[in-house]
């Protein structure tokens, strides 16, 4: 899909997240951990933007942040040309009937203790005003759509495996026809057969509806295959914003080329040679930052000014932008 | 809440375990039993001194006690008592259970903190000597002892309450209800208690048997219910004078509390082995 010219849905300027650590000695120094540190990006209507990163790097922080489930320290975000960072429970519930949001873990985001129907009913009830008979036909029309039959709607959770629940909350999310949806780890928790139908279903649906997708993951292959744009995570902020093709193609910033050369191919031979090696160690505390590039103590390219100065976000060449002091 | 899959399998466990049917139809019998108490020929309290201390016959089931009157009458009307004390201290101690627990988890922060330190000075005075030091200053009686009972034992289920909704609240349903725009009340109604009910079911029906156990020790240390009203604990006080000629008028009061609290603690396995097998 060419998304060059399409309107953007959503604009996220500075985005903050801090969250105050716990503990008397930390909050006497105001210790804060920084989730989520002056993120920009926008999101085109229309389009899937993968967002990568390891465990920790602030990505869900982010795409909660989107969905108001966590408030915004500082910065803006723009649904369709609308501020929506501060908006209080009347005003956020006509976006709230806009964005919806498929979870990582198919046991729990699904009610036990209520019917298929009744889940898919959750979101038609509080944002339509269809009488119940009307509903029930909604429903009925949307399992089929995504690969149920009639009778399965008043069957439990429990009756089904990962991929049908996960089938189910997308469902669910389907169900008041948004624009967008976060898929937060969505097909993290399935095996890879499940994976390729998960996403195979969420782009026909994306064709169908003129959807408008976050994609949060924490490997790059799976998101290769669904995302138009990447952008790639690293300690709260964004290091590198790409198109998917090119992302794959040449990777500019190292730890997209580590995160790259991490993905297992079928043949070892054939792996591509990123011309770096594997980053070592551990993510790096949130709490204790310090100045300059927030990569450079695991980066095989690190230089004296790296430690210094903290690398800002550069177009590199056409959309493509990066934060690194080689470019 | 309770649907056909539920019975089923009450159904498959009672054939599984045998125990389950003693209990049901135990607590059935018994329930049912006390209930319909004034329909037998005797008063519990019509004294008949000159067939005082009869062992059992047909006639008189569990035979007389010191008094004459109908033995079978008064344990059936003491396990009313003993009944009504185990059902109505369990409402008062689950549902300050339950609140306590459930603001505790859902708010956290420093509500939790003040109101689990309380739970926690509360449990750590033996039950018995706060309920005797409690009771002193109330005159003795059903009101106080259902009072007194009630109030000193939900913090078990507080405990558990408090534990469940805090798993409940970071699941993942809640987190879509919250971003659906679901208001707070139906959040707490639609997700937090369905998901805390079976905890509480069971809890309530192991409190019901901790109650009459806790009413059957007070009653025979003479703080409980008091003459002419009996309970099994009473009873079993009473017994104490006339062990030597008539030991049939201290052990039928005695199984009919083991058996009720064994029936009760079964009741709530029978919930527990539910609630799993529907996860």
């Amino acid at each position: 899909m060419s998304t060059s010219n399409v309107k953007a849905l959503i604009e996220i300027k500075h985005l903050k997240k801090y969250f105050p650590v716990k503990g008397f000695k930390a909050r006497k120094k105001k210790q804060m951990l920084k989730a989520v540190d002056d993120v920009t990006f926008t999101i085109k209507k229309g389009e899937t933007f993968g967002l990568v990163g390891e465990s920790g790097c602030g990505k869900s922080t982010l795409g909660r942040m989107i969905c108001r489930l966590y408030d915004v320290t500082d910065g803006e975000i723009i649904f369709d040309g609308t501020n929506i960072e501060n908006l209080k429970s009347k005003a956020l519930k006509p976006f709230q009937k806009r964005i919806q949001a498929i979870f990582q873990d198919p046991y729990s985001s699904l009610n036990p203790n209520m019917t298929v129907a009744e889940i898919i009913d959750e979101p038609l009830e509080i944002h339509t005003n269809f009488p119940k008979k009307d509903r029930l036909n909604m429903i009925k029309a949307i399992l089929i759509k995504v690969g149920f039959k009639e009778e399965d709607m008043n069957k439990y959770p429990s009756e089904f495996s990962g991929g049908q629940r996960q089938r189910i909350g997308i469902a669910r999310a389907l169900a008041i026809q948004p624009d967008f949806i976060l898929c937060d780890e969505a097909i993290s928790a399935l095996d890879v057969s499940i994976q390729a139908q998960v996403i195979n279903l969420l782009e026909d649906l994306q064709k169908e509806f003129g959807l408008t997708y976050l994609f949060i993951a924490h490997d790059l292959s799976m998101v290769r295959h669904i995302s138009d744009r990447v952008g790639v995570m690293y300690l709260g902020q964004l290091v590198e914003v790409s198109t998917s093709e090119e992302l794959y193609k040449e990777p500019l910033h190292p730890y997209t080329k580590a995160l790259l050369s991490a993905i297992p191919v079928a043949d070892p031979d054939q792996k591509q040679d990123l011309g770096g090696d594997l980053i070592q160690g551990e993510l790096p505390s949130p709490l204790d930052i310090g100045e300059g590039c927030r990569f450079r103590s695991r980066c095989p390219f690190a230089m004296d000014k790296c430690a210094k100065v903290a690398p800002e976000l550069k177009k590199v060449d056409g959309e493509r932008v990066v934060a690194c002091h080689l470019y | 809440m309770f649907n056909h899959r539920h019975i089923e399998t009450i159904k498959k466990e009672c054939k599984a375990h045998k125990s389950y049917l003693f209990a049901i139809g135990f607590l059935v019998l018994i329930v049912s039993l006390s209930i319909f108490a004034f329909l037998l020929p005797y008063s519990p309290n019509a004294v008949n001194v000159g067939e005082a201390l009869q062992p059992p016959s047909l006639h008189h089931l569990f035979g007389t006690d010191d008094l004459g009157r109908d033995y079978f009458t008064r344990a059936l009307f003491g396990g009313r008592i003993s009944l009504l004390v185990g059902l109505l201290s369990m409402v008062i101690s689950t549902s300050l259970g339950v609140i306590i627990g459930a603001t505790s988890g859902y708010f956290g922060g420093v509500i939790d903190n003040i109101l689990m330190r309380f739970v926690d000075i509360l449990s750590s005075i033996p039950w018995m000597i706060l309920v005797t030091v409690v009771s002193i200053y109330l005159t003795p009686g059903l009101k106080a002892i259902i009072l007194v009972i009630g109030l000193f034992t939900w913090m078990r289920t507080a405990r558990l309450v408090r534990a469940e909704t805090l798993t409940i609240k970071e699941r993942e349903y809640v987190l879509y209800a919250k971003l659906s725009g679901q208001s707070f009340r139906k959040i707490i109604m639609k997700h937090i208690i369905p998901g805390v009910l079976p905890t509480f079911i069971v809890s309530s029906t192991i409190s019901i048997a901790n109650a009459i156990m806790m009413e059957s020790a007070l009653s025979f240390l003479g703080l409980g219910v008091q003459q002419p009203l009996s309970s099994w604990g009473s009873m079993l006080q009473d017994a104490q004078s006339t062990l030597g000629n008539a030991p049939y008028m201290a052990i039928i009061p005695g199984i009919l509390i083991i058996c009720t609290v064994f029936s009760f603690n079964k009741l709530g396995d029978i919930f527990r082995t539910m609630t799993v097998k529907k996860g």
